[in-house]
């Protein structure tokens, strides 16, 4: 039985196409993904981001326990900033990816839809004897993204946080529309932007009100995930998973490796020593119409195996083809000439920098 | 959603609309709609033959890729150009300016296999429940 967000009403009223994603059923388009996609990139999209778990860590060894259970450094985290991070299997690969806030009393650890009864299992099964107590508070939250070069100044005319003084990657609390909220500066689509966590009963009345404004439309999961792959974001489950490690993804600036201690240490020290074997890259076809897809094969300029496409779609901003995957290490470096196997066909990609998309107004 | 009658339609969504002995091809509003967002066609060559249920065009959405079908056996006689550069024609006019392939059909009896504009939504109907 698939779950539905408190926003699914308000999804079908807007004429929403539906599907099923981490469990739910969520809009993956209310009018057209290429639409969206650029009102997100020039005005503000609303995207219900209700399906994300919330889990919270409280106790005097809070943070110490955050700190073991998480690849990046929450010790480095003053009150009300936020960080990217992941939980990792002991051989050094995804559990998740998350985004850790520390808040006044307490860290608030926010996962994928998909994985939250997963991680909430996991969390719990190496919680310390003492020190700490850890909730599952997904039903708790409802949470809205609203995302786009105009989204401070449309979402500070119903918060009385003051936003020009909110840095990126930084929270508060604050009302938004009268009501208790949890505000942060952060996102998946390149663009400036926030993320609002209200209680369940507000969610859609702070939903209504924002697509009141003429600034603002609704954004479904479609144009999210071609947003977040023009900036070379990872998606949990296609381009990072229990089968790939924090090193190869690329992601050794969230693993904190002068921590004493933490789960995935031992063997990403290891691999760190041995050397990575493949790489996770980010690619563009040549071939306007040359689409690269998930699960594709990649190959070399003589036919040669070399790795397998993650992520891959039709880029809205660059009118091209782009995708990520991993590629053996020799062949990860810019410039490298690849082909990608599309029906049947080799089509010709080359390894380009990330974000492919480098306009968007996110600050950093 | 949009089934015009006098076309007749195939089980994959393709509709053809003949005129003597040529049929114009495109794909269904309801496929348009379930494609979203095409942004780019590849089309056959001018004088390309093509056999009944034989691939003959296909269409990439943002999201996905989608074979189309010829509807008869016959002979490729004009491409759409315009689909070219503007590849979204098929999604806001499936059934005009959004067509994709003119082809001469070799043998007419092949048309009563298709289906009517009745017969094809209760087919989406179905596929809908």
């Amino acid at each position: 039985m698939l779950k539905r967000t408190l926003l699914y009403d308000a999804h079908v009223k807007l004429g929403a196409k539906m599907v099923e994603f981490g469990g739910f059923e969520m809009p993956v388009q209310y009018t057209s993904i290429l639409e969206e996609h650029r009102w997100v990139r020039s005005k503000a999209g609303l995207f219900d981001v209700s399906h994300m778990g919330e889990i919270e860590v409280t106790g005097p060894r809070a943070l110490e326990f955050v700190s073991y259970i998480t690849a990046n450094d929450p010790a480095r985290l003053d009150v009300f900033q936020v960080q990217y991070s992941a939980f990792l299997t002991e051989k050094g690969t995804f559990v998740d990816d998350i985004l850790v806030y520390r808040l006044p009393d307490r860290f608030l650890l926010v996962v994928n839809a998909s994985n939250t009864d997963k991680d909430f299992e996991w969390v719990k099964s190496h919680q310390f004897k003492d020190g700490v107590e850890v909730k599952n508070l997904s039903s708790d939250y409802g949470e809205l993204a609203l995302q786009g070069p105009v989204a401070e100044k449309v979402l500070q005319r119903i918060t009385d946080i003051d936003l020009s003084k909110m840095g990126y990657y930084w929270a508060g609390f604050g009302k938004v529309l009268g009501k208790d909220a949890l505000i942060s500066r952060t996102g998946y689509t390149g663009e400036d932007g926030f993320e609002i966590y209200l209680p369940p009963s507000e969610v859609e009345e702070v939903f209504w009100k924002l697509l009141d404004m003429e600034e603002v439309k609704p954004a479904g999961l479609g144009a999210r995930d071609t947003l977040r792959l023009e900036m070379g974001y990872c998606l949990y489950g296609n381009d990072i998973d229990e089968t790939t490690n924090a090193l190869e993804a690329g992601l050794k600036w969230i693993v904190g490796f002068h921590k004493p201690d933490f789960i995935g240490k031992k063997a990403l020290l290891e691999i760190k020593e041995k050397g990575i074997t493949r790489k996770r890259v980010g690619f563009e076809t040549e071939r306007r119409g040359a689409v690269p897809r998930h699960g594709q094969k990649i190959l070399d300029a003589d036919g040669n195996e070399i790795g397998h496409v993650t992520s891959g779609t039709f880029s809205p901003s660059l009118r091209k083809g782009i995708g990520m995957g991993y590629v053996k290490k020799e062949f990860a470096r810019r410039g490298t000439e690849i082909n990608i196997e599309i029906r049947n066909r080799a089509e010709k990609a080359v390894i380009v920098r990330m974000p492919f998309y480098k306009e968007g107004t996110v600050k950093k | 959603m949009l089934i015009p009658e006098g076309l007749k339609y195939t089980k994959e969504h393709e509709w053809i609309q003949v005129d003597g002995e040529v049929g114009i091809v495109g794909i269904t509003d309801y496929a348009q709609n379930e494609l979203s967002d095409i942004v780019f066609v590849e089309l056959p060559e001018v004088g390309q033959k093509v056999a009944k249920g034989e691939r003959v065009a296909t269409l990439e959405a943002v999201k996905t890729v989608a074979d189309v079908y010829s509807p008869v056996t016959g002979e490729v006689i004009e491409v759409n150009e315009r689909l070219a550069d503007e590849p979204d024609l098929i999604n806001r006019d499936p059934y005009g300016d959004g067509w994709i392939v003119k082809i001469k059909i070799k043998n007419l009896d092949e048309l009563n296999d298709l289906l009517s504009a009745e017969e094809y939504e209760k087919l989406v109907e179905e596929e809908e429940a």
